[in-house]
């Protein structure tokens, strides 16, 4: 099914030679500011550290047994002193909490969402599997365009996994039964080492491949060189009614299911009184939990579909009820 | 010699036969039975280090396979976490000290905490075992759904070595905190405690309070690999994250348990050696306090990418740079402490500043991985690994040698060789900043860990780093042979050696079975030494 295109021999970047200038390429539209948190941070704490061994050395020296330096009067403790390196010391470390929260949070929040290329991308041991919204796959690899705001939707089909990007300053966990996200924006086009930086088993450190940022042309001539034969919703539109879901979710069923039309994002009231936003997991979970959690006013009644479906065919179902218009009048 | 037909017989004399040794009731036999025991387990999980660092020296995986490499890793991490640094200082040098500095006769219960030995015991050898039936290759983190469902290591054998292990710890904790409550000798007040008994009584309160929740998360892994238990497993309806909680609700605390004790043992060396009270005690006592709660909400720092909400992540870090404050607090104390001191440069006082400058750095560091965006770069790569072994192996390593060296006297009544000592002490310093410097920046330049291969663009730091590491097997080795050798051929070292100020040093060297032949009272705060003292000491080295 998946085109068995492992990557054997990691292309290094840079073919190797030299002392790693590729790999802290600042390729991505933050990288700059992570970078500029982290020289702050270091000025600052080799001047900590200078100015505290500088005292220590001072004091060993002079006062050193046998030296003739005044020894009187020594007070063994000032509450000024304390106070006011303490103060000192949590203002500067409030400084640095604000500065790298703040970026952080410009991180998660990322792009609006109408302006974001969404990826799809799988972890198993030991390989990264991407697939574009238009169906392209590919292993070991991700084709992005330069400029344009990516957000990776990532999960793992067996253990947790990160996707972690040097050049990007950048990873995430990829945990089994999740969907975590991670956005950017790649500034620098070439090509960038891919790590797995959540240890997962033998072939850990083989979990490697490249990230290739490429003009937003070369990217679109790239999509239509690869043999992408259907979009990930409609594979998913084709396994909602491979798998029966269509027999109880659409309108006109006799069953009373809820119907699935606009569903992805909007809150969801539950039976224990609870509303559950209907994210990628929720979506997810319902199918292969169905019990877990029940809309307010619908019966217990829908199956599990646990075992049944991969993980990959999960994903494309979920795409499937992501790409599912609000219609007026249908209950979400 | 007639002298000593007078003296009482030391605890020694009473330890004739194996058989003494293993029915034991003497907190001071105990400490040398645990002192035995986990220097034992450091050569085991440095023997793992070391091939680590042979296999690094080069890009490719070429001296053990990929399955070794990942098994080398996580025993060196179980072992050393586990079996030596958990105990490390709590085990040897507070089972001996605490009862002597608060002048008690023993700890308030001797079976007790020879059953805590037995359980380290019984932990190591189901660790000897697990090496032997095929080792595990989970890491020491063990984390979900890998450790639960995916490898078929090990697991379960390694996770029983933890459990067992870890009622040792919870035994030792308890017996020192109902020592210090009800043991103190008249006058010593809580004020006037020695901040090693503080720093032991801290950690006893996160040993009782933290071990509990890794026993039980261990055995959820255990019973959803056992028998599909589901807590962890997606599949179940568990949720593999929650594992990391729950093992980072302990193992953060548990920094703290490595930590604080070397906090102790620095502070009674550099007011020895300086012959100076120790600087601003009571906001000491504060900072042991402060961490000790702070400890218990920072775990979330550790999941910054784990798919942790963001809301979290930020409260998880404005904690981490709170609980960095007493850091802080205590480096400016020790540094003040050497102001108008009358300062020398033994053994134990170049461990101690050593301690001091490496444990600087780690902290220092730790401010760049409490920093959430930062840390989404770092995390995972070797700059983690830099910054921890900095606290743990340039902190904790350097401290419990340090104390080593400072009460060796008292413990054997011997003296080792002061020249070779100070030689390893400086020796592991620079071979330590070899090591592990490189790492921060093969971090930054994105390195991850547990990497049995890695790109050839890393290898010259990589180098370096194996290079330090070889410097740092020599210094480990040193000791124990300078200390063996003391042991036989050392001189006498007297009551007090160093002319310091604790009870400890007012009974003699090695001390008798019950500590002190006349209960000592106390009328003052610790580190009495005065700035006549001092005078007199310089004074006296100028003439000499």
């Amino acid at each position: 099914m998946m085109p068995a295109m492992v990557v054997e021999a990691y292309p290094t970047p840079g073919g190797g030679a030299g002392l790693f200038p590729e790999l802290i390429t600042r390729a991505s539209s933050i990288a700059g500011r992570i970078d500029g948190l982290l020289i702050a941070l270091t000025i600052l704490c080799v001047a900590v550290s200078a100015g505290i061994y500088l005292v220590m050395i001072y004091f060993a020296a002079r006062y050193r047994r046998g030296s003739t330096a005044d020894r009187s009067n020594a007070n063994a403790q000032s509450h000024t002193l304390e106070i006011a390196w303490t103060a000192i010391t949590l203002v500067f470390f409030l400084v640095i909490f604000f500065w790298a929260s703040n970026l952080y949070t410009t991180m998660q929040t990322g792009a609006p969402p109408e302006d974001v290329l969404e990826i799809y991308v799988m972890g198993k041991q030991w390989m990264w599997k991407a697939e574009h919204p238009g169906g392209q796959r590919e292993i070991n690899e991700l084709h992005v365009p330069r400029g344009q705001d990516i957000k990776l939707l990532l999960t793992s089909q067996d253990v947790i996994h990160s996707f972690f990007v040097p050049a990007f300053r950048l990873k995430q966990d990829a945990v089994p039964g999740a969907y975590t996200s991670l956005w950017f924006k790649p500034t620098v086009t070439g090509e960038y080492a891919l790590f797995c930086a959540e240890y997962c088993g033998t072939d850990h450190s083989r979990m490697r491949g490249r990230v290739v940022v490429m003009a937003p042309e070369a990217y679109e001539r790239w999509l239509h060189t690869r043999e992408s034969s259907t979009s990930m919703a409609t594979r998913g539109a084709k396994l909602f009614r491979q798998y029966g879901c269509s027999g109880c979710h659409v309108g006109n069923s006799t069953v009373h299911a809820p119907v699935l039309d606009g569903l992805y994002g909007k809150p969801v009231q539950l039976q224990d009184g609870t509303t559950k936003v209907a994210d990628e997991r929720y979506i997810h979970d319902s199918i292969v939990l169905p019990q877990q959690d029940i809309v307010a006013g619908y019966p217990r009644i829908m199956p599990s579909f646990k075992g049944q479906i991969s993980e990959a065919e999960l994903l494309h179902l979920v795409m499937y009820i992501k790409s599912l218009d609000y219609t007026e009048g249908t209950v979400p | 010699m007639s002298t000593v037909a007078a003296q009482p017989a030391s605890y020694l004399t009473a330890a004739a036969t194996v058989r003494s040794w293993l029915v034991t009731r003497d907190h001071k036999l105990i400490a040398i039975l645990f002192t035995i025991s986990i220097t034992a387990f450091f050569f085991v999980g440095g023997a793992a280090a070391t091939v680590i660092r042979l296999e690094l020296a080069t890009p490719a995986g070429d001296l053990v396979s990929s399955e070794t490499y990942n098994k080398l890793f996580s025993m060196h991490g179980i072992i050393m976490v586990w079996f030596f640094l958990i105990p490390s200082i709590p085990a040897t040098l507070g089972n001996f000290l605490l009862p002597l500095m608060i002048g008690a006769r023993e700890l308030a219960f001797p079976r007790i905490n020879l059953a805590s030995w037995y359980l380290y015991t019984a932990g190591g050898l189901f660790t000897v075992a697990t090496l032997l039936l095929g080792s595990v290759d989970t890491g020491w983190t063990f984390y979900t759904p890998y450790s639960s469902l995916f490898t078929n290591t090990s697991v379960v054998l390694a996770l029983t070595a933890v459990f067992v292990v870890g009622f040792s710890s919870i035994l030792t904790g308890l017996n020192f905190i109902v020592t210090v409550h009800t043991m103190r000798t008249p006058g010593m007040t809580w004020m006037r405690l020695p901040l090693f008994v503080w720093a032991m009584y801290a950690t006893s309160i996160i040993m009782v309070l933290a071990t509990p929740v890794l026993s039980m998360v261990l055995v959820l892994v255990a019973a959803e690999r056992l028998f599909g238990v589901g807590v962890f497993d997606p599949r179940l309806g568990g949720d593999p994250v929650l594992f990391q909680h729950l093992f980072w609700f302990y193992s953060h605390p548990a920094v703290y348990i490595m930590i604080l004790p070397a906090f102790g043992v620095v502070s009674e060396i550099i007011t020895c050696f300086s012959r100076k009270r120790i600087f601003g005690y009571p906001y000491m006592v504060y900072a042991i306090v402060a961490f000790t709660s702070l400890s218990f909400v920072v775990w979330g720092h550790h999941m910054f990418v784990s798919g942790e909400s963001m809301y979290a992540s930020i409260v998880f870090s404005i904690l981490s740079y709170l609980v960095a404050v007493p850091s802080a607090i205590k480096v400016f104390n020790w540094t003040a402490t050497l102001y108008k001191g009358s300062i020398s440069f033994e053994a134990p006082m170049l461990y101690a500043l050593g301690f001091v400058g490496l444990f600087l750095n780690g902290g220092l560091t730790g401010l760049f991985v409490a920093a959430v965006a930062l840390d989404v770069h770092l995390t995972d790569t070797y700059f983690v690994i830099a910054h921890f072994h900095y606290i743990m192996v340039g902190g904790s390593v350097m401290a419990f040698l340090g104390g080593i060296h400072f009460w060796w006297p008292k413990v054997t009544g011997r003296m080792y060789s002061e020249w070779i000592a100070q030689a390893s002490a400086i020796l592991m310093f620079f071979g330590f900043n070899l090591t592990f410097f490189p790492q921060y920046l093969l971090g930054y330049l994105g390195m991850p860990r547990r990497y049995h291969e890695y790109l050839p663009d890393y290898q010259v730091l990589n180098v370096l780093s194996s290079a330090g590491a070889s410097i740092l097997a020599v210094a480990y080795l040193m000791p124990l042979f300078y200390l063996t050798w003391s042991l036989f051929y050392g001189r006498a070292a007297g009551a007090n050696p160093w002319r310091a100020t604790g009870l400890e040093w007012r009974s003699a060297s090695p001390p008798p079975e019950h500590n002190f032949e006349q209960t000592p009272t106390v009328d003052e705060a610790p580190y009495a030494y005065t700035s006549e003292d001092r005078q007199a000491h310089s004074s006296q080295a100028r003439e000499t």
